[in-house]
């Protein structure tokens, strides 16, 4: 990461605990996370807004990390995978993901399963026509999508 | 057998659920440097000099050419053609010329604009006519990398009796494996202890050992490579990685610093490898009756700059050329040749997708002329059992092709819909449909006498508290190896899935099990699983002088082995199904231990207005000896078809001056969420007796149906021959030549 | 990343003035960052301009979208998301509604903003065609004043544009009526996948007709067929005071093709895009109820 040039410090909640770094204001929020505040678990696919692997939350609203400037995070709660979960325990959407074969190779996984959520979340019935059209976003390359559209079909029906 | 053929959940699920999973750009590392090649600028010429800028701050930058490599500047493969770095010549756009390591990944790319290379620039040999022509020799005599011949019957006699031939010609692009994680490797040099340490994203650990040792100077001992979590890989981390692997090494090497290269999403379009391009003539003898006489079939694939694994592509593409069918004469000559275009290399399906394309169209085509139904005019030449395939290989019993077809056929109620379709393209004014369909086989593990050549070992380890371990090369990559080799391990020991544990692929810690490649790993390793376990089992029943009730039972039994008798393993080694022979020298006889059969139905609704095409439904039928895993191997099946819609709808490498012009996800375009139908998959099972528990290999096969499917449909749709894929829409608009 | 963070600053106004301040004093061109979905692509790339960038994305005097008088004010940093759920902007400006929706997918719906559509410029944006379609006018604001541009004459060529190194979009004004009931529109993308995609072409056309049925008002606007977004003025004049019928459906076609100049990229060809263009037309023109 750039140890060079105009250094802000960045306050910002991330999965509901408080952060503190310094970095470039115009570094990617995606490299804020992985390589300043050191929290791999968002993933880099594209650079370029393209393939959702790096989609994060900012005030609940799903964001792809890597076209949004760290300056950006200042004093807002930013969400991750991480915040998925309680710590012995997977969400119902996890959990799905595991039971319908939602994840392969898994480099996708955080970005679906933070984009998921937010669907989810709107506690709409889902149908397989809206989670295409919501996640289309997000690229996976290893399962076909099918799955995934099971596992949040299934994460909707536990839910209600 | 209680977890075979269950959907177990994934073993490493969890850790990739939560985050927590460590791909190489997550490993925590201190005190390292980044890495970054620099690349040549033109596709064919000498380098004349190399020059760093002198107003730009070189200090702490570590610089590596080709001088400061310590062994030999070779990539080792089947030829030693590819330098690691480029010294003195180019051979095509974006190979490495000069690697770069700093502290601040930042600098990294403006540093590399400050390299000055200078080139006396060559004319350029970018497609397959050019180097057929010679207009440059850039691979011995002829450029050809490997030519191939296959014969059976007598063609020739076959053609001169012919009352006409039937011609056509077929093409399939280049495609790009599009992981979504980036190539990336850590290399640490420690040179007190004269050892090497490489993790990283990989298919194949042993074959990044094998690639590093004469490159580094280094004997096998003194090199480990490890491989991290990998995002996908699809071919595209069989070979690659041994070249990014070496060059972290040779930074590392002259750093003294541990290094990390990761590719962007730019680079790892631009300089990996990709599927190779392939045209294919078929020309088949009719006689007057129209029943066909002789196949001839011409396959030419584009191998890039280096030979890389070129002819082994070239191989399964030959083999999988004749297709699943009896033709009592056909003949197949092959050949991949060079150009000044980055290499292509291991992309699922190997070849067969290619060939099969050309194939199915062609018997699609030959339907149509002669007023057939598709699937009828096939099922006349699907093998039946004790026929013999192109390559002579008798089949026996293991040959589903008509079952296959048919039931496919049936279960879509494919000539109803054939029907419906034509009757809707009679009435509609905006819109098309059609529906197509694709048989074909694909052979498991690798050709010939391959799998005796690996020589694949396994170990199994039962420790003290009662766990199993498994000690294999071969990689999880999405593919949920993990799983179903726990699965096979927990049923032929009698324990859970909790029980059984997978060491990290580790070549100081595994043995070479093989490349985890060719729809192998769980048919053939798979089974050295079940073998070693079964060694494993035998030796602590004979220690204890009974089997265990339970695995607390088992625990007790495995901790009284290692107190009493010392560690208890238990180790397998390839052996090969009898009664197979190969004869490499005229290409006959047993290509494959088992094959996987299949028959594909798409349909597609076309736009007439912008060409744009609606995949309507995707219904996958295969036969697969067992399914250790239904969920895993559905999975497989659905990511393969996508991957193939994406190789027939869209995908499309564009080449400019011998690079790729849309190298990112914005203008490479692979399908998303919104681009395919739910994929239904139907699996048939005939268990395959030297497979783990009946199962085959189902890897690649996916990968071969969609494009042949594809066209067949939008043929069927639009009343054009669609024989070149990807079927975009820009291409029907030139098919159908209205302005 | 492939940009040297090091030649690059971010300024933070709190407040309009304060941006229109920093824009005022500055000697050198600012970068104007919004939702950076454009903006990243290319500071990822290394292809963005160092130097000093001023971020607008806080400045929510920028964001809004109102009924005021007899128009529709949309703040530049309205969001395609925003533009999507507004009540107001799917009953009255439907075109702009369905653009918004094509753009991207979610996570970029949420962040990409139609003021940083308008200034990035491409020929492709999806956004635009809809714009001209409705007349829209570009409010720009500098500590100068604040003017109005129609929007079609807002470009001056391929990603050139009137506005004035200090000068920025405030907001985008449409009359109300525009895309009003009694008249038939079509919005018209065609990317390079169903989702997440890039226009090839990108078209909006609006037509009124008068009782006796001949066609008293015509807005056909394309994206990616000229270096800019286009309004297909010709064409438009070719059909007034004509009824549809397959004559006109025909000879307006020639018009529009003879008036467009698409070329051949990365994404498609000049061929097909020429196909396109006409048959968007075309079968815009043949679904015209009661034609």
């Amino acid at each position: 990461m750039s140890e060079e040039g105009e250094l802000t410090t960045i306050r910002c909640t991330i999965d509901g605990r408080p952060h503190e770094h310094r970095c470039h204001p115009l570094a990617s929020a995606l490299d804020f996370l992985r390589y300043v505040a050191g929290l791999t678990a968002t993933k880099e696919g594209c650079k370029e807004g393209e393939c959702g692997a790096c989609a994060i939350t900012l005030d609940g609203v799903v964001v792809n990390s890597c076209v949004v400037p760290a300056a950006h995070l200042q004093g807002r709660r930013v969400g991750t995978v991480e915040g998925l979960s309680r710590p012995d325990e997977l969400s119902a959407l996890q959990k799905a993901f595991l039971e319908c074969g939602g994840a392969q190779c898994g480099i996708c996984t955080p970005g679906m399963l933070v984009t998921g959520a937010r669907l989810l979340e709107e506690g709409e019935r889902l149908t397989e026509a809206r989670i295409r059209e919501h996640m289309a976003g997000n690229l996976c390359r290893c399962t076909g999508y099918g799955k995934i559209v099971e596992s949040l079909l299934r994460a909707s029906e536990e839910e209600r | 057998m209680r977890l075979v053929g269950t959907s177990a959940p994934r073993a490493e699920g969890e850790a990739k659920l939560t985050g927590r999973a460590r791909y190489v750009d997550d490993l925590p590392l201190t005190d390292f440097l980044w890495g970054l090649t620099v690349r040549s600028t033109i596709p064919y010429g000498r380098i004349l000099s190399v020059d760093f800028d002198a107003g730009a701050d070189w200090s702490g930058v570590t610089i590596v050419t080709a001088k400061d490599v310590p062994g030999k500047n070779v990539v080792v493969l089947l030829e030693q053609d590819q330098p690691i770095l480029a010294a003195d010549r180019v051979m095509h756009r974006e190979e490495p010329i000069v690697l770069l390591a700093h502290r601040d990944r930042d600098r990294l790319w403006e540093l590399a604009s400050r390299v000055r290379i200078e080139y006396e620039r060559w004319e350029p040999v970018l497609d397959i006519d050019a180097s057929l022509a010679l207009e440059q020799r850039l691979f011995k005599d002829d450029n050809v990398f490997k030519a191939i011949r296959i014969d059976k019957g007598d063609v020739e006699a076959a053609f001169a009796r012919a009352a006409r031939v039937f011609e056509r010609t077929y093409e399939t692009g280049l495609q790009e494996q599009a992981y979504i994680e980036n190539q990336g490797m850590v290399a640490t040099w420690d040179a007190a202890a004269g050892r090497l340490e490489v993790v990283g994203s990989m298919q194949c650990p042993y074959y990044v050992l094998k690639g590093l040792c004469p490159i580094m100077g280094l004997a096998p001992e003194q090199v480990v490579v490890e491989q991290a979590a990998t995002g996908g890989a699809f071919g595209g981390k069989e070979d690659y990685p041994t070249i990014l692997a070496a060059h972290a090494s040779l930074l590392s090497y002259k750093s003294g610093k541990t290094v990390k290269m990761i590719y962007d999403r730019v680079e790892d379009l631009v300089a990996t490898t990709k599927r190779h391009p392939c045209r294919t003539r078929i020309r088949t003898a009719l006689d007057a009756s129209g029943s066909i006489l002789a196949m001839d079939v011409d396959a030419t694939m584009d191998g890039g700059a280096y030979c890389t694994l070129s002819p082994v592509v070239l191989s399964r593409g030959t083999i999988h050329a004749g297709g699943p069918y009896n033709f009592e004469n056909i003949r197949v000559e092959s050949r991949v040749v060079a150009t000044n275009t980055p290499p292509n290399g291991a992309f699922r399906g190997f070849g067969a997708p290619q060939t099969i394309f050309a194939m199915e169209r062609h018997m699609d085509n030959l339907a149509r002329e002669l007023g057939r139904a598709p699937h009828e005019l096939r099922e006349e030449y699907l093998l039946r059992p004790g026929q013999t395939t192109a390559f002579s290989q008798n089949v026996g019993d293991d040959v589903y092709a008509l079952d296959i077809q048919r039931e496919a056929v049936a279960r879509t109620r494919f000539e109803e819909r054939r029907r419906e379709c034509e009757e809707f393209n009679r009435s509609s004014r905006w819109e098309r449909r059609g529906i197509g369909l694709a048989t074909f086989l694909h052979g498991a593990g690798f050709t010939g006498n391959g799998e005796v050549v690996l020589d694949s070992r396994l170990k199994v380890e039962v420790t003290a508290d009662g766990l199993v371990q498994i000690y294999s090369a071969n990689t999880e990559m999405g593919q949920g190896k993990d799983t179903t080799f726990s699965q096979i391990a927990a049923d032929s020991m009698g324990l859970p899935m909790a029980r059984v544990r997978i060491i990290t692929p580790n070549t100081a810690r595994v043995p070479n099990s093989g490349p985890t490649v060719a729809s192998r790993t769980a048919m053939v390793v798979g089974y050295l699983v079940q073998e070693a376990c079964g060694a494993v089992r035998k030796a602590l029943e004979a220690h204890a002088g009974r089997t265990w009730r339970d695995p607390d039972d088992f625990a007790s039994l495995a901790a009284a082995h290692h107190r009493e008798r010392g560690a208890l393993e238990g180790w397998s080694r390839y052996e090969p199904p009898p009664g197979k022979v190969w004869d490499d020298k005229v290409y006959r006889g047993a290509a494959y231990g088992a094959y996987a059969w299949a028959c594909y139905v798409a349909a597609v609704r076309v736009r007439l207005d912008t060409l744009e095409v609606t995949v309507e439904s995707f219904d996958a039928f295969q036969e697969v000896g067992r399914v250790l895993n239904p969920v895993i191997a559905e999975g497989q099946i659905e990511g393969g078809v996508v991957q193939g819609i994406g190789y027939a709808l869209c995908e499309e490498v564009k080449m400019k001056d011998g690079a790729m012009a849309n190298a990112n996800f914005t203008n490479y375009i692979i399908p998303t969420f919104a681009d395919v139908p739910a994929v239904k998959v139907h699996f048939a099972e005939r268990p395959y007796p030297f497979g783990p528990f009946g199962a085959k290999g189902i890897g690649e096969l996916p990968m071969d149906g969609p494009g042949p499917a594809l066209a067949s449909a939008l043929t069927h749709a639009l009343g054009v021959e669609v024989n070149r894929i990807p079927a975009t829409p820009e291409h029907l608009l030139e098919l159908l030549g209205n302005e | 990343m492939r940009a040297r963070l090091a030649g690059f600053s971010l300024e933070r106004p709190g407040t309009l003035d304060e941006a229109l301040g920093m824009l005022a004093a500055s000697k050198e061109r600012l970068t104007l960052l919004a939702g950076g979905t454009d903006l990243y692509v290319y500071l990822n790339a290394g292809v963005a301009r160092p130097g000093r960038w001023l971020d607008l994305w806080g400045l929510d005097e920028l964001r809004g979208i109102h009924e005021v008088g007899d128009h529709v004010v949309l703040g530049a940093l309205t969001t395609y998301t925003e533009l999507r759920a507004s009540e107001l902007v799917r009953g009255a400006l439907p075109l702009l509604a369905q653009a918004a929706a094509t753009v991207g997918a979610v996570a970029i719906q949420n962040r990409g903003t139609l003021g940083g559509n308008i200034a990035n410029g491409s020929p492709a944006g999806d956004s635009l065609p809809p714009l001209l379609a409705y007349d829209a006018e570009i409010g720009l604001r500098s500590a100068r004043g604040r003017r109005f541009v129609p929007f079609d004459r807002f470009y001056t060529g391929y990603r050139a544009s009137v506005a004035a190194p200090d000068e920025l979009i405030e907001q985008i004004r449409i009359p109300l009526g525009a895309g009003s009931g009694s008249r038939a529109c079509r919005f018209v993308k065609v990317g390079t996948r169903a989702a997440q995609a890039i226009s090839k072409v990108v078209a909006a056309f609006v037509l009124g007709r008068g009782a006796d049925g001949s066609i008293d008002h015509c807005r056909a606007a394309f994206g990616s067929v000229a270096p800019t977004p286009v309004r297909l003025r010709r064409l438009e004049q070719h059909v007034i005071g004509k009824r549809i019928d397959p004559a006109l459906i025909r000879t307006s076609s020639d018009v529009l093709l003879s008036e467009i100049a698409p070329i051949d990229d990365i994404r498609s060809t000049a061929r097909y895009r020429r196909f396109v263009a006409r048959t968007a037309w075309q079968r815009f023109m043949e679904e015209i109820p009661g034609h």
